[in-house]
């Protein structure tokens, strides 16, 4: 049962990156990001490094860049204040095309900048090579709590029901006359959203009931996750390996 | 305990045995006032009655979700009490009206396995429970997909699955007909009849009642008030009028 649960930000396919067990991914993904997150923001070189390493992950995967890119640019309002703090740190300037820049401020932004690409690329390779499904079973094969499982498991069901909920509630307010161009015309908006809360609420307790019906005794039945072999562990912890070297590297040359 | 004695071959407990069933809401309100039915193996009975009767009260009890405030729920000749709760609720399948309550798992597959996995089933038996349940409702193919993509018919058809999978002694329907279309309705009827399995259908629509029950209780201000063949019951306008149940427009026995 691999398909599972289609989401935007996954994209079939059958390389060796997509066969490789979620749960392995997971740590995998996590090693490589602490990694970036510890190379020192002077040491350029190894963020190509990491960004080369990234790469061929996405080569084995066939991922092209232009899917990546565009799914990244999420990260941009994050990067507003990164293009902000060469203006407005303190410490010595330099001047670059007639503006006059702080070097702490270029530094830091540049950090940000570089850091929370990468991040954003490595979750975005994890999700787009993981059904969501076997993330959740993922995350309960490496002994995250049973209930946050659950949790996860009814969110990713039910944020779709919601969803059509609201649209449907949506479109019964339009139907109506209804259209919300300024402020004061928001009540009857504010008011859906809490009818919203309260339907949801009403299912959750007839989800729960269903599951009680069903033998449900406050843990989920084991997901059919198999254990990684040490041969697929290893293999598939070369490139987070790689970058905590690179990343070592980079406090060593500095 | 179950009647294994000298005897226990020759007759096998009901699937349902209620008596004097009565229950109260903790606000007060009275819901159940002494219900008794009895429920053969293999029957399929029509439960009905209009809103507020008490039946999803009484369908609640059948799997120990309420406690008996007075009176027994007996399944299979196991009593509903505290320590039998989990083997109570494989042994009763409710399907619940809406099949997005009933669906809550990513995939079909993970959802039909969510129950018999709860009831210690294990590898490779669950596979074979899951192949075989969505089998008997015609869904063999859509184990991968997700509840959200299916069509309210094949939903529901699912969700009969999921309850299938678990090997119930009786099948309890909550409405199973609302919000299908008229081929999805035959369609079930059809899954439904083929079935041969004990039945206890909750339902407004008469007709369907009708067409899969061969017999109709129907249920008011929390007692049984008649307990009859379907078609009979269904030919009393008398009776029908007196607990707001009516035949649709150009419906007459």
């Amino acid at each position: 049962m691999a398909a599972g649960h289609a989401h935007p930000l996954y994209r079939a396919g059958d390389s060796a990156v997509h066969r490789l067990p979620a749960h392995v991914k997971i740590v995998v993904a996590f090693v490589f990001v602490l990694a970036v997150v510890a190379t020192p923001r002077e040491a350029f070189a190894v963020f190509g490094c990491h960004l080369l390493l990234l790469a061929g992950v996405w080569v084995v995967a066939r991922i092209p860049p232009g899917w990546l890119a565009t799914r990244a640019l999420i990260e941009a309002p994050f990067v507003v204040l990164a293009v902000l703090l060469p203006f407005f740190a303190a410490g010595p300037r330099v001047e670059w095309w007639g503006m006059s820049l702080s070097v702490d401020g270029l530094l830091a932004g540049w950090n940000i900048l570089v850091k929370g690409t990468l991040g954003v690329l490595v979750s975005v390779t994890l999700a787009a090579t993981t059904p969501l499904r076997d993330l959740v079973s993922g995350l309960s094969r490496l002994r995250v709590p049973a209930m946050v499982c659950v949790i996860a498991t009814l969110m990713l069901r039910y944020l779709e029901v919601i969803v059509a909920e609201a649209r449907r509630m949506r479109l019964a307010r339009v139907s109506r006359g209804h259209d919300p161009r300024f402020v004061w015309q928001l009540g009857a908006t504010v008011r859906s959203v809490g009818a919203l809360f309260l339907r949801s609420y009403e299912r959750g307790e007839r989800v729960h009931l269903a599951m009680l019906s069903r033998g449900y005794t406050g843990t989920m039945p084991a997901f059919t996750t198999a254990p990684a072999s040490t041969a697929t562990w290893s293999v598939a912890l070369l490139p987070a390996a790689a970058a905590v070297v690179c990343a070592a590297s980079g406090y060593w040359v500095r | 305990m179950r009647g294994v004695g000298i005897l226990g071959a020759v007759s096998s407990p009901p699937s349902l045995e209620v008596s004097g069933l009565a229950f109260a809401y903790p606000d007060g309100h009275q819901a159940l006032f002494g219900v008794d039915l009895r429920i053969e193996r293999g029957e399929r009975v029509a439960l009905l009655g209009p809103n507020g009767a008490g039946k999803t009260t009484l369908v609640l009890h059948l799997n120990g979700v309420h406690r008996a405030g007075a009176g027994e729920v007996r399944v299979g000749g196991l009593e509903v009490t505290r320590e039998h709760v989990q083997e109570i609720r494989r042994r009763v399948g409710i399907v619940f009206q809406d099949p997005d309550d009933q669906l809550f798992m990513p995939t079909v597959g993970d959802d039909v396995a969510f129950g018999p996995a709860n009831f210690g089933v294990t590898e490779p038996e669950l596979s074979q429970r899951v192949s075989d349940a969505l089998d008997a409702v015609g869904m063999a193919d859509l184990a991968d997909r997700s509840p959200m993509h299916l069509s309210g018919g094949q939903r529901r058809r699912v969700a009969l699955a999921t309850v299938l999978a678990c090997d119930p002694e009786i099948l309890v329907l909550d409405e199973p007909s609302t919000h299908l279309d008229p081929v999805a309705r035959r369609e079930l009827a059809e899954v439904l009849l083929g079935l041969d399995r004990t039945m206890l259908m909750v339902t407004h629509d008469l007709p369907y009642a009708l067409q899969l029950c061969p017999r109709s209780v129907v249920i008011d201000g929390g007692v049984v008030v008649a307990d009859a063949p379907t078609w009979d019951i269904l030919a009393d306008p008398d009776l029908l009028a007196a607990h707001r149940l009516e035949l649709p427009f150009g419906f007459a026995l």
